[in-house]
C-alpha cells in the first residue's frame, strides 16, 4: 500500500484525520457526537431544514453560516415541486458520503483524483407510501450507485478505494443496517 | 506450597512449545491442565473438523510431522495424537486434570492456585489459547422462543440438529464448513455473511498455505506502524482441510443450495434482519484475495520455481440481484441458529489489572508484564502466531525474554 505523498493533493487533510483517531483513543469520550436538523413545515409538502449546531469533542459546537435544505415533492404528486423528494436527498446523502470518501480513502493511499462522480439511483413502487399494498415497503426496494472515476491508479485500486468507502460510510451504514429511530411530540 | 521458576497453564501446542523452550535454557516448570494435552481439539471441536494446515505444517520446536501424508489434513483425534507425541519426546512435565482457579501476584513472582494445590513462581506463560469461549452476539438474546442456539463448540454433528431450516451466524472457516456439512445432509441453511476472507485451496496446483509459508506471509513479523489491532481481528480464510475441494466459498456455498444474506443486524418482532452490504462485503474479499494471489505470482516470479501451473483468478463472488434482507424465525420453520462469530480468549481466572477497558488482554508482542506472557494469540508477533506452525517462533522469543529478564530482576 502506498504511503503518503506529499504530492498527492485531493484537499483531504489525512495527518488531521489520523491525529484524531489519536485523540480519541485516548478520550473516547470526546467522539460522542449529536447532529440535529431543524424541520419547518413551509406550505403543502414544502418544508424547509436548518443545519448547524452539533454537540462534539465534549462540547456544543456553533458553525459561522446556518445550512438551508429544502423538501418538496414533484408536480406529478399535484405538489408544488420547489426542492427535491426527501428521498432524493438521502441519495444524495449517500452519493456525498461514498464521495466524500473515496477522496479521503485516495489521499491516504497516495491516489490522486481528477474526476469522480457517482450516480445513484433508488428504486421506488410509491404504491407503497399510498398504502395500497401491505406487501410493498415505502422506501426503496434496491438503491444503486455508479461511479465513474478518473484517478492515478489501476482499476483494481480503484475499486478498492469505492469499496473501502463503503466499509467506512456513515450514511452507507445507515441504509444498510436497520436504526431505532424515536419519535415523540413536544 | 510448591516453588517452581515457570508455570505454564494449558497443554496444547501453545503451552508445550514453551515448555520445548525452557527445558532447552534448562529453567525449571510446570505445564498445567486442566484436562489432557490437547483437551480442546479433542473436545471442543466438532466431529468432521480437520486442520486447515496441511500435515508438514505443523512444525512445532524440535519436532515436526513424519508421516507418510505430509499434504494430508489431520482430523482432531489425530492433532491430538501428535501432540501426546511431542509432549512425550520433549518429556514435558504436563500435570493433566488440574485447573487453574487464580493467578495473583505475591512478592516479585505469581501465585498460582489450582484444584491440586498452589504454585508460587517466577513466570507465568498464558497458553490457554485464542479460542477458549464461543463469541456471541448480544443479539443473540432476542432470540424467538423454540429456535435452538448452538456455537461451533457446542456443535459436534448434524446428528445434534432437529430437523428444519437453520442460520448459520458467520463466513468464515467454521461457519462455511457448518454451513456445508448441514446442508449436505438436507437441512435448508441460510449464512450470514459479514467481513469475510475468501482463498481457495489450492493456487498453481500448490495448497493456499504452501504459497502463504513460502512466500513469507506468515513470517511476516507485525510492524509498529502496521494498525496491529486491525490485523488481530482478522478473520480466518474460508479453508477447509480437504484437498478435493477447490474452495469452500460463497460461490461453492450457493451452488449447493445454502441460502447467502448479508451480516446479521438485528432480530426484533420475529425476525433476524440482514445488513444490505453484502455486495461490498464480497467485492472487499475478492478484492483482497486478487491482492494476494497477485503477490503470489509476483514472488513466484522472482524464483526458480519448476511445475506451477500457470496463473488464474476465481470468478468474482455472486451476490444476486436482490439478498434476502429478513428471515422469519417465529413460525417454527427456523429450529436452530448458530453462532459461528468467532471466538476470544478466557482469563477469567487472571486476577491481575492487565486488561483494557474492552476487556482484551493487553500484551507487548506476547509480554503482558513481568515475568507474565502469552502465546498463542492472533498475530501476537507475527501473521503465523496463533497456527500450530507459528507458536514455536514465538516460544523461543518470549523464552529468551524470560531468561533475561530473569537476570536483570537477580542483577
Amino acid at each position: 500500500m502506498n504511503t503518503v505523498e506529499t504530492k498527492v493533493d485531493n484537499g483531504v487533510n489525512t495527518e488531521a484525520l489520523i491525529g484524531a483517531r489519536g485523540a480519541f483513543s485516548q478520550m473516547p469520550e470526546a467522539a460522542s457526537f449529536v447532529f440535529r436538523s431543524t424541520c419547518d413545515w413551509v406550505s403543502g409538502t414544502e418544508s424547509s431544514n436548518t443545519i448547524n449546531g452539533y454537540f462534539g469533542l465534549g462540547e456544543e459546537q456553533i458553525r459561522k453560516e446556518t445550512f438551508v435544505v429544502n423538501a418538496d415533492h414533484p408536480e406529478v404528486f399535484a405538489a408544488a415541486d420547489t426542492a427535491p423528494t426527501p428521498p432524493e436527498l438521502v441519495l444524495s446523502a449517500l452519493g456525498s458520503c461514498l464521495t466524500g470518501g473515496v477522496a479521503a480513502v485516495a489521499q491516504h493511499r497516495g491516489i490522486q483524483l481528477r474526476k469522480v462522480q457517482a450516480i445513484i439511483e433508488g428504486e421506488i413502487d410509491v404504491r407503497g407510501i399510498l398504502g395500497m399494498d401491505p406487501d410493498i415497503r415505502n422506501g426503496f426496494n434496491a438503491i444503486r450507485v455508479r461511479f465513474e472515476i478518473d484517478a492515478d491508479a489501476s482499476e483494481s485500486d480503484i475499486r478498492a478505494l469505492v469499496a473501502q468507502s463503503q466499509k467506512r460510510s456513515a450514511v452507507f451504514d445507515l441504509l444498510t443496517n436497520p436504526t431505532n429511530v424515536f419519535v415523540d411530540v413536544a | 506450597m510448591r516453588h517452581i521458576s515457570t508455570v505454564i497453564i494449558g497443554a496444547g501446542q501453545a503451552g508445550l512449545a514453551m515448555s520445548k523452550c525452557l527445558s532447552d535454557r534448562s529453567v525449571t516448570h510446570v505445564v498445567i491442565e486442566r484436562g489432557e494435552i490437547a483437551h480442546a481439539w479433542i473436545s471442543e471441536r466438532w466431529d468432521s473438523l480437520r486442520l486447515l494446515t496441511p500435515n508438514w505444517q505443523s512444525r512445532l520446536p524440535g519436532y515436526a510431522y513424519s508421516g507418510d501424508a505430509p499434504d494430508g489434513f489431520m482430523t482432531m483425534p489425530q492433532i491430538a495424537d501428535y501432540l501426546r507425541g511431542y509432549a512425550a519426546c520433549c518429556a514435558a512435565p504436563v500435570e493433566e486434570r488440574t485447573t487453574v482457579t487464580s493467578v495473583t501476584s505475591q512478592g516479585f513472582g505469581y501465585r498460582v492456585e489450582t484444584t491440586q494445590g498452589a504454585w508460587q513462581c517466577d513466570n507465568v506463560v498464558l497458553a490457554t489459547g485464542a479460542c477458549a469461549q464461543a463469541q456471541i452476539p448480544q443479539l443473540a438474546n432476542n432470540l424467538p422462543p423454540g429456535v435452538t442456539s448452538m456455537t461451533p463448540m457446542s456443535y459436534k454433528s448434524p446428528a445434534q440438529l432437529d430437523p428444519g431450516g437453520v442460520l448459520v451466524v458467520g463466513a468464515s472457516a467454521s461457519g462455511t464448513q457448518i454451513a456445508a456439512e448441514l446442508r449436505a445432509v438436507g437441512h435448508e441453511v441460510t449464512l450470514a455473511v459479514g467481513s469475510h476472507l475468501r482463498a481457495p485451496r489450492s493456487y498453481r496446483g500448490r495448497d493456499i498455505q504452501w504459497w502463504l509459508d513460502r512466500s513469507g506471509v506468515l513470517d511476516a513479523c507485525l510492524d509498529p506502524l502496521d494498525d496491529i489491532d486491525r490485523i488481530r481481528r482478522l478473520p480466518s480464510m474460508q479453508l477447509v482441510g480437504d484437498a478435493t475441494l477447490a474452495a469452500l466459498d460463497l460461490n461453492t456455498l450457493r451452488a449447493r443450495g445454502v441460502q447467502i444474506v448479508g451480516r446479521i443486524a438485528g432480530i426484533r418482532e420475529g425476525y433476524a434482519q440482514f445488513s444490505g452490504a453484502l455486495a461490498n462485503h464480497c467485492a472487499l474479499s475478492d478484492l483482497k484475495l486478487n491482492r494476494l494471489l497477485e503477490s503470489f505470482d509476483a514472488w513466484a516470479e522472482s524464483q526458480t520455481l519448476s511445475g506451477l501451473k500457470p496463473p488464474h483468478r476465481l470468478e468474482p463472488t455472486e451476490v444476486g440481484r436482490d439478498p434476502v434482507l429478513r428471515l422469519r424465525l417465529d413460525d417454527g420453520h427456523i429450529r436452530t441458529v448458530i453462532w459461528a462469530t468467532g471466538y476470544r480468549p478466557d482469563f477469567h481466572w487472571l486476577d491481575l489489572p492487565v486488561f483494557n477497558a474492552k476487556g482484551g488482554l493487553d500484551h507487548t508482542f506476547g509480554v503482558v508484564g513481568p515475568g507474565l506472557y502469552v502465546l498463542g494469540m492472533p498475530a501476537q508477533q507475527r501473521r503465523k502466531s496463533a497456527f500450530i506452525d507459528g507458536v514455536g517462533a514465538d516460544a523461543e522469543v518470549l523464552a529468551n525474554h524470560l531468561i533475561h529478564n530473569r537476570a536483570s530482576r537477580v542483577a
